[in-house]
């Protein structure tokens, strides 16, 4: 009866990373027969209760993933950092902020406004938004308020470890579990998993040429790619360079580029930064004009090069002179 | 170069400068060694070429309270690397729009190309930031939530090299 208990947790996220813990197929038999999970919303009828009648400590790991943009998360991941002996921040959201975090290119009054008012699916002259609380005869009512800035997991609470990826890949959350089950964690803070960049194991290695020179650069969209050459070689922005091997390249096996969601390695602090200075530097000129042009092929630099990491950057967010104020 | 304007609640801007070794800051040496005067706002940090000049130190500096940032290199063709500086020109191109796109203004990033004779191009050029800093006002970002300066698993400092 003395099994580690687990518990797995969701903020603002897609559904993807539960859907990769049930990707781990008859292994998580193995999972289920080594520990007891007793919290997962997404899978299993526990509340919120049920986590607050556990003494401090009680759980031996607990898995979150999702960025943190709301009050609701922001208590949630608070009571469960209580609860928890490690915390294991998992997938792109949670370690970097994902793909929610790209909300901080824009203020919680333009999402609200896009979402409540401007969306394709809402009515002409909607008014209806949701406010935080409202009195009823059956008494207060009260919704989560969301920020004005996405965060990360530990931006709120202390991270034990990471598990990257969008979503992280099975066979690093394999290797997380049996590490954690035999005991055998690395340092407190590390990333779990291999901190060599995506290029080093490519299959399209050979083929990548001792200095890159990109005359324009393509979208996959829009072009015919070749299955077996480098794909930085022919104009499209594969991020493999900047990014954190450990995914068995699923992407660039199916012929498109990397975009980046293992995050950075141990030695980069800002990725969008890191990834903006290796694919630049392979423009093919040395005219400025010219530079301009080749480069004016990335569309939407923020976008490509913050995709999965925008919250964890050194800029955090849109620079907003007049409205301050994190929360 | 009359002295930088003054403003009444004396805002100084802090500039932070990356001299390349072998032009801009030799010119910087020649410029102090001429006795030239000129605005006091801008910390020097010599590189040993503008090509070794990672986006992220210059990200770093505005996140650690820098106003602006100034990058100085060898003139296109001069570069004691080959080519270094084309390599720190594209990098600048794109990372200035992508600083746009931040809402931070373009003048706070400046690239230019001082030869070790130009003294006085590195006194115009810091008297003309340091000014149009002054203009600009101080940045002021939001400060970062107290666990992101260590978190995310990237528990190493900046010391990346230029890929």
């Amino acid at each position: 009866m003395s099994k580690p208990k687990v518990g797995f947790y969701w903020c603002a996220s897609c559904g993807g990373c539960e859907e990769a813990v049930v990707d781990l197929a008859e292994g998580i038999l193995d999972v289920v027969a080594a520990v007891d999970i007793v919290f997962w919303p997404v899978a299993l009828d526990f509340k919120r209760s049920d986590v607050e009648a556990l003494v401090d400590g009680e759980l031996a790991v607990c898995f979150i993933n999702g960025a943190i943009r709301s009050s609701e998360q922001c208590e949630m991941v608070e009571l469960l950092r209580r609860k928890a002996k490690a915390v294991i921040a998992f997938g792109s959201c949670a370690q970097l902020g994902g793909i929610p975090g790209l909300a901080n290119e824009s203020s919680r009054a333009a999402v609200m406004d896009e979402a409540y008012k401007h969306a394709p699916s809402v009515d002409k002259g909607n008014t209806v938004e949701p406010i935080p609380h409202i009195t009823v005869p059956e008494g207060k009512l009260e919704l989560p308020v969301l920020w004005e800035t996405v965060k990360t997991l530990d931006q709120v609470i202390d991270v034990d470890y990471y598990l990257p990826g969008c979503p992280p890949p099975v066979e690093l959350i394999g290797n997380a579990l049996k590490a954690i089950l035999s005991g055998q964690l690395p340092p407190k803070g590390t990333v779990l998993a291999p901190d060599i960049a995506l290029c080093e194991h490519c299959d399209r290695r050979e083929t990548k040429p001792d200095k890159l020179s990109v005359k324009q650069f393509k979208r996959p969209h829009l072009t015919a790619v070749d299955p077996k050459e480098c794909l930085l070689a022919q104009g499209l922005l594969c991020l493999g360079p900047v990014t954190r091997d450990g995914c068995g390249s699923p992407c660039i096996k199916a012929n498109m580029p990397c975009t980046g969601c293992l995050g950075p390695t141990s030695n980069v602090r800002d990725y969008g930064a890191k990834a903006l200075s290796a694919i630049a530097s392979t423009a093919g000129a040395n005219d400025e004009k010219e530079m301009e042009k080749i480069l004016a092929g990335i569309v939407d630099p923020v976008g490509t090069f913050y995709r999965y990491s925008l919250p964890a950057s050194f800029l955090h967010r849109r620079y907003q002179p007049t409205a301050r104020g994190g929360k | 170069m009359s002295e930088p304007t003054q403003r009444s609640d004396s805002f100084e801007p802090r500039i932070v400068a990356f001299f390349c070794n072998w032009c801009t800051y030799t010119a910087a040496d020649l410029a102090g060694t001429a006795r030239m005067t000129y605005a006091p706002n801008a910390r020097v940090v010599r590189v040993m070429c503008s090509g070794r000049l990672d986006p992220q130190f210059i990200l770093a500096a505005l996140r650690n309270g820098a106003d602006g940032v100034l990058i100085g290199g060898c003139h296109p063709g001069d570069c004691h690397y080959q080519e270094g500086n084309y390599k720190a020109l594209r990098r600048f191109i794109l990372l200035k729009r992508m600083l746009a796109s931040f809402g931070i203004e373009e003048e706070r990033v400046r690239l230019e190309w001082i030869a070790a004779s130009e003294g006085e191009k590195v006194q115009r050029v810091i008297n003309e930031m340091t000014d149009t800093i002054r203009r600009l006002g101080p940045l002021r970002l939001e400060p970062l939530p107290a666990e992101a300066a260590e978190g995310h698993g990237q528990k190493v400092a900046v010391h990346g090299g230029a890929v």
